[in-house]
């Protein structure tokens, strides 16, 4: 189970600041929350660098590259835009 | 015209414009095919549930309102039509179920780190190794619970808003983000186990 996260009168300790990395990240946490959070940040080299692990994390998925559509896929589509067409021309009005 | 926005897209292709048809075809296609992959069993099926899509699209243009935007519109054309092809759904987890980000076992008695993440994000900047970490990356969403990897997909892999995000899949901005989450979580640690080192 993972430790409650009153954050109310204690310090964050690591096991609590991983799971509020995505939200700090976002840019949600209440203003006391994101000192407490920076504030372990500050004296923890390991919680710094996961914070950095998810960062790297997110950018790399923003670096898969769309494919572009195959040639003859494209046909297909373009089939489907000349039949709807058709029949748009083909209605009165 | 690859450059124009989407709404102008549209307007274009209501106005008889097959070439702006093709545009909007070629700039959201990827991004439709790994969003309806996630509910289908096949990639067969996937580019089946992409070109339904764009016949409903054609059908629907007269009654676009422009409520939401041009991409909301059509990722919620392709999920009611995935959806209907789809077998995956019944098998999505809950947002409640309790998983941590990182395993527990990690952690000492007090909550700190006992066993630290390992290093591995200068991998990625090396260009030895960066192909071989996009690789893995791409599978380590494609394996995620089908929620999460919806989310992460789509914020991540796609750039999409959280507003938007929630608009397509339908969800609350809190559920939104504890997706996102734990997808994220789970494809960090993917490429730590992958990857790092101590």
């Amino acid at each position: 189970m993972l430790p409650k996260l009153r954050l109310r009168h204690r310090d964050i300790v690591c096991q609590q600041a991983v799971e509020l990395m995505t939200d700090y990240i976002e840019g949600v946490l209440p203003r006391a929350t994101r000192r407490r959070f920076e504030a372990h940040l500050a004296g923890c080299p390991h919680c710094t660098e996961y914070l950095e692990q998810m960062r790297t994390t997110i950018g790399l998925a923003g670096t898969i590259t769309p494919e572009d559509v195959p040639a003859q896929l494209l046909d297909e589509f373009i089939a489907i835009y000349r039949d709807w067409s058709a029949d748009q021309d083909g209605e009165p009005g | 015209m690859d450059s124009e926005p989407d709404a102008v897209l549209l307007g274009l292709l209501r106005a008889g414009d097959e070439q702006a048809f093709v545009t909007l075809v070629r700039r959201h296609h990827a991004a439709m095919l790994r969003l309806a992959c996630a509910y289908v069993p096949s990639v067969a099926v996937a580019e089946e549930v992409v070109q339904d899509t764009w016949v409903g699209v054609l059908r629907g243009i007269a009654s676009f309102e422009g409520r939401s935007s041009v991409r909301t519109w059509l990722f919620r054309i392709l999920i009611n039509r995935a959806r209907t092809a789809g077998v995956r759904e019944a098998r999505s987890v809950a947002v409640g179920d309790v998983e941590p980000a990182v395993d527990a076992a990690r952690f000492d008695s007090t909550a700190h780190w006992a066993a630290p993440p390992e290093h591995w994000t200068q991998l990625a900047d090396d260009r030895l190794h960066a192909a071989k970490v996009a690789d893995r990356i791409r599978s380590a969403i494609e394996e995620l619970p089908q929620r999460q990897r919806q989310v992460v997909t789509l914020r991540d892999v796609d750039g999409m808003t959280s507003e938007e995000v929630c608009a397509v899949l339908d969800i609350s901005e809190a559920n939104q983000r504890v997706l996102l989450h734990r997808g994220r979580s789970r494809v960090r640690q993917v490429l730590e186990t992958e990857f790092g080192r101590a």
